[in-house]
This record gives structure tokens, sequence and C-alpha cells, in this order.
């Protein structure tokens, strides 16, 4: 058995957000970390290998020093990592990019007993789409918003939650779930996990190496094969902080309205 | 000559400062007001690896170096000084039965120490061996018929000694030779004839215990020898000259939280229309504070990267931690300083850092001693 968790790298959103010409990220201008749902699927991923004893591997799409976020994650406790990674697949949405990580996780190999994991979204698109169209092109069922995980034997029983409330539902083997930040809380990196991150294997997958997947086509890969396109990129401004007016009597609520007739909104 | 971390050590580094901010600045505060050894956080840093840095994997341990030791301490001390003490002092006791222990004790308690998440003590100190070490006078006299040491003394200002499970005691084993009668023993904290006497009430590293250790007919097995019988003094200064450099990496990372601070707060504090940033007179202020901390700083990791190749490293070591524990009470005044009247104030951690600061130029040896030690080696 083994996970495989597919993971992204995003700019880290502390710090300034840089936009290219064509509005696309100037990712290698930024600070980046991994993306937080996406260390919530690796930790359940860790959590399963400490029950189980399975191998957990990690993939990603993204410029060769992706590989810096990879070796976290082997240090973390991942046994293996592969990195997607070719000026071919530069500029993909998440149309392409579902159809390119599907390759990968086909040439890693998806078998009877495995489970692909994802974040439910990224901290930059917030689009929550790769995870869903992952599974769909590997023919995999899934399941989102994975609250809460339990495996016993080929079943997994999978907490979703909703905006109203929670569903629970079961699901065999082999299945892509996509996890939210209520699933666990991440592991640090271990001592020796650093130690040893740089002795486990990284393997990249470039264009060549995926070429022969029916998914790769050069009309639906790249930047030229994304449906999406983007019209523009900002930093929105900074809103000013917001006043406060504490209390529930009528002098706060005198207050509050001779603010709002103040300026005018009412 | 290269001064670049490793990949590995670059990781290391950037995970110890996450931790430190994560785990260990938010109980900094309450630790030194309560003057309670954080156990909770000890044992989160047990289960990262942190205390097994050093130590062989076969022991429970993760490997690595002093270099990575001290990568880890100066992040910690960036944070919380006391949290730093604690993982570098604790580190001394399995860092010396790794090297000089039988395998019998390996196997028995490096495990315990590292994984396990239980405290080591190192036990050299009494109320009349201070700087003078050769003053100790707690015997450990052989007796044949049971075959243990029966222990009888005090010792005092031991680091994390209320809260230790495994400590190591030097002792007198022949009081007529002085320090060539001394020896190196395993006590365990449940060992009839043990008891933790006075936690003392300190200035600072007021989130570590330190404790009085009292020995009244302790029978300690003659297995839990360290060493040869009368060569705990080597033992013992042997240790020391490893854990200073743990000190100077303490006393490097303090300053260096205290400069992040000051910077901080010099662009956000406005006076006279202005960030005080603008003044020069502070801007010298941080000029200093920076140097000085950058020049103790590469002394300490010389002085580790020397240990970790197997060179005399003693001189070394006696100067980078005179000079880091010196650099550490002359920055926090400063940045104390330039924090005016918000620094002196308990709701901010400058005082706190200050009063910890001082410390590092008396425990594990005064500056004074290590003069000593650096003008010995100089004047030969």
């Amino acid at each position: 058995m083994k996970v495989i968790v597919c993971v992204k790298q995003v700019p880290d959103t502390s710090g300034k957000v840089a936009v290219n010409d064509d509005g696309t990220l100037n990712r290698a201008s930024m600070e980046t970390i991994t993306n937080p749902d996406d260390m919530n699927a690796v930790e359940a991923a860790l959590k399963l290998k400490d029950e189980t004893g399975c191998k957990v591997i990690v993939v990603t799409m993204g410029p060769p020093p992706a590989e810096g976020m990879l070796r976290e994650l082997l240090a973390m406790g991942a046994d293996e990592a592969y990195l997607i990674s070719g000026r071919e697949f530069g500029g993909s949405d998440t149309y392409a990019t579902s159809q390119i990580v599907a390759a990968g996780v086909n040439k890693i190999g998806v078998e009877k007993d495995d489970i692909v994991m994802c974040g439910r979204q990224a901290i930059d698109g917030d689009t929550a789409q790769v995870g869903p169209q992952i599974a769909e092109k590997l023919h995999l069922p899934q399941v989102t918003y994975a609250a809460d995980i339990h495996k016993e034997g080929e079943n997994i029983t999978v907490k979703r939650m909703l905006e109203d409330g929670y569903m629970t539902i079961k699901v065999k083997t082999p299945c892509l779930l996509t996890c939210i930040k209520e699933l666990n809380q991440p592991r640090y990196m271990s001592v020796g996990g650093i130690f040893e991150a740089y002795d486990k294997p990284v393997t990249v997958l470039d264009y060549e190496a995926l070429k022969n997947d029916p998914l790769i086509d050069a009309s639906t890969i790249g930047l030229k094969g994304s449906p999406t396109n983007i019209l523009v990129s900002f930093t929105p401004p900074q809103k000013g902080a917001g006043m406060m007016l504490e209390g529930a009597d009528m002098g706060t609520c005198e207050k509050l309205a001779g603010i709002l007739a103040g300026k005018h909104i009412i | 000559m290269d001064f670049s971390l490793t990949k590995q050590q670059l990781l290391l580094k950037k995970m110890a400062a996450q931790f430190a901010a994560e785990v260990l600045e938010p109980a900094a505060k309450e630790i030194d007001d309560t003057h309670t050894f954080p156990m909770d956080n000890f044992k989160k840093m047990a289960e990262i690896g942190f205390t097994g840095i050093g130590i062989p994997k076969e022991y429970g341990g993760v490997g690595g170096s002093t270099v990575d030791e001290i990568i880890v301490v100066e992040e910690f001390a960036k944070k919380c000084m006391s949290s730093a003490a604690t993982l570098s002092i604790d580190l001394i006791v399995p860092h010396l039965l790794a090297k000089f222990g039988t395998e019998e004790q390996k196997k028995k308690y490096l495990p315990r120490l590292t994984k396990g998440g239980e405290v080591a003590s190192f036990a050299l100190t009494e109320p009349g061996a201070g700087s003078d070490a050769a003053g100790v006078r707690t015997t450990a006299i052989y007796d044949p018929k049971t075959n243990e040491y029966v222990l009888n003394g005090t010792k005092c200002f031991i680091t994390g000694g209320s809260r230790a499970s495994v400590l190591v005691i030097f002792a007198l084993t022949d009081p007529k030779k002085g320090t060539r009668g001394m020896s190196a023993l395993i006590v365990e904290k449940d060992y009839p004839g043990f008891s933790v006497g006075k936690v003392e009430e300190k200035m600072g590293l007021r989130g570590s215990e330190t404790a009085e250790l009292i020995f009244e007919d302790c029978r300690v097995p003659a297995a839990n020898l360290v060493g040869q019988e009368g060569k705990g003094f080597k033992l013992a200064m042997m240790a020391l000259d490893g854990a200073r450099i743990g000190t100077g990496a303490q006393a490097v990372g303090i300053a260096e939280g205290a400069i992040d601070l000051s910077v901080k707060y010099m662009h956000e504090r406005v006076q006279f229309g202005k960030p005080i940033a603008v003044l020069e007179g502070l801007q010298w202020y941080i000029a200093d504070m920076a140097t000085k901390t950058e020049a103790a700083k590469w002394l300490v990791y010389r002085a580790a990267s020397l240990k970790d190749s197997g060179q005399p490293f003693t001189k070394e070591a006696a100067m980078c931690k005179y000079n880091a524990s010196e650099n550490a009470r002359f920055v926090t005044n400063l940045a104390l300083q330039i924090h005016g009247g918000y620094g002196y104030m308990h709701d901010y951690p400058l005082e706190r850092m200050y009063r910890d600061a001082k410390l590092t130029e008396i425990y594990e040896g005064t500056s004074e001693i290590h003069k000593v030690v650096i003008s010995r080696a100089v004047l030969g």
C-alpha cells in the first residue's frame, strides 16, 4: 500500500505578491511555502504510515527550486518524491495542471490498495479544482473536504466537512481524497529526517518522461493548453483598520448611528 | 575556507527557528514568571529529535555534529534562552555517556535520554567547588561487600537537577588523592539516599530549575562508574569544554534575538515625528551590536568546527564562550536602552533577555576562569 500526496509550492502570503507582465505569478521573486492544505494531506498520509507502515510518496509540479519543498516533506517522513518539471508545463491552468499531475501519478502507478491525497485548494489560486480533476482523469472515486479519515482494510471512512454540517462517506481504495485544515496539525520535520532528507530519492519527471502518457498532448498542457486566460492580476489595496464599538446599550447604538450618519452611509 | 552551512544544516536552522517561534517563544514569559522547567516543551523537543543530536542512532539518537547542535541552540536562544539552555545543558550527559560509557550504560540510558524524553543532569558544582572544581568534597566510597559505591555529600546550582531522572555525579572515590581520586557515577533519581534540596530562586534563566542535590549513604552500583576510577576530573573538564561552545551559542542567540527586536522597534517607534531608526546615535548602537555579534558567532562556530574535526579546541571553546557571553550582556543592555521605558517593563521580553544574558558570563565557567584558560594557552 502507498499514499501518493500531490503538493504545491505557493507564495508565502505573509510576503508581497509579484506578477509577471502576462498576468501570471512571478514565483521566482517570492518567498515560498508548501500550500497549507497540502501539509494536512501530507500529515494524513504520514499518520497512515505510522499506523500501517505504508509508503508515502510526494509529487509536485513546479520549477526546479520546488525540490527544496520536497526535501522538507522527506524530512517530515515521506519516503520518495517526484518533481514534475519542464518548460513545456509552464503557465498551466488547473485543467492543464491536473492533466500533467495525473500523468505523473500514472507514472508512479496507482494500485488497488493505494490512496491519492491532495489539499483542498491552494492559497494562490483558491480554485479547489486540481484534486477533483486529477481524480476524474485517473478514473478514481473522490471524496473532497476530508476532515477525518479512517482506514479499515480496503474501506476508508471519510468525514466531509461541509458549510452546513458533516457528511460521512465510505469509499474503497484506490481513491482520491482532498484534505482540509481541520483534519490534523502537520508535524515538524524531525532532526533525523532532516539528516536523511538528501539521501532519499527525488525523481524528476520532465516532458520526455511523461510524453507517452495519453493525457499528455501539446494542446492540453502548458500556457497553450490552458483554457483559462488571465486578464489582469493585482494586489488589492490594503484596507484601513476597522473601528470596533463595544456594548449593547442605547448609548453605543446612538454612537454607531452618529458615525454612520456622519459618513452619509445612513 | 567555506563558512556556509550544508543543505541539511540550513533545513535544520529553518525548522529550529519555526519550532522556537511557534512552541518556545509563546511559553517564554510564563516559564520565566513561574520559575518552571518547561517539561511539555522538553518532551516535544525529544519527539522531534533535538535531544538525540550527536548520539548514534543505535542508542536512540539521530546523529549529527556539534555544529548541528549549536545551530539549534542559537535559534532557540533567539526566542527563549531558558529553553536553549535546557537543551544545551541536557545534552552534556548523553554526549558524555556516548563517549565514555560502557556498552551496557549506553544501551540502558541513552534511549531514555534521547527519544525517551527523560531529563539528564550533570552535577559537579558544590558549595565549596565553583570555579575551583577541584574543591569537590562529595565522596563515593567503594563497598566491596555489595560491589557498590556509597555517595555522601551535597551538590549545588545543578541545572535541571530537580527534573532529572538520570544524573552524572562527580565524587571522590579516593579522597586522599584530590582531583586524581575523582570519579563519575550515574545516579538515578529513585536511588535511596538521593534527594533534591532547595530549588534556587534566580535572577534570570528562570525557565530552568537549578537545584541542590543531597546524597546520604546513597548506594550506586559499581557498574554505574563512567570511565575509569580516578579519571572523573578529566572527564568533567572535557565535558565542560564542549558545554562552553553550547553556552557560546546561547549567548549568540540571545544577542541576535535582542537585535531582531531592536530593529523592529526602531522602525515602528515614532518620536519627533520620525521612526527612531533615523537617529544616528541609535544607528551606531545597532552597528556595534550587529558587528560584535557576528564576530562572536563565528568564534563559536569555529570552536564547534574544531571539535567536530577532532582537533584541540579547549582554548577556542573558552574564547568563544567568554567573548559571546560578554557580548550578550553588551547587546541586551543596548537593546534595552533602545527600547527605553518599554524595554524596562516586564510585559516586554527585553528585561528577561537582559537578566538571562547576565548568566552566560557566570555559568559553565565565569569570564574570569576563561581568561585563565586562554592566557595559559597563549602564554604557554
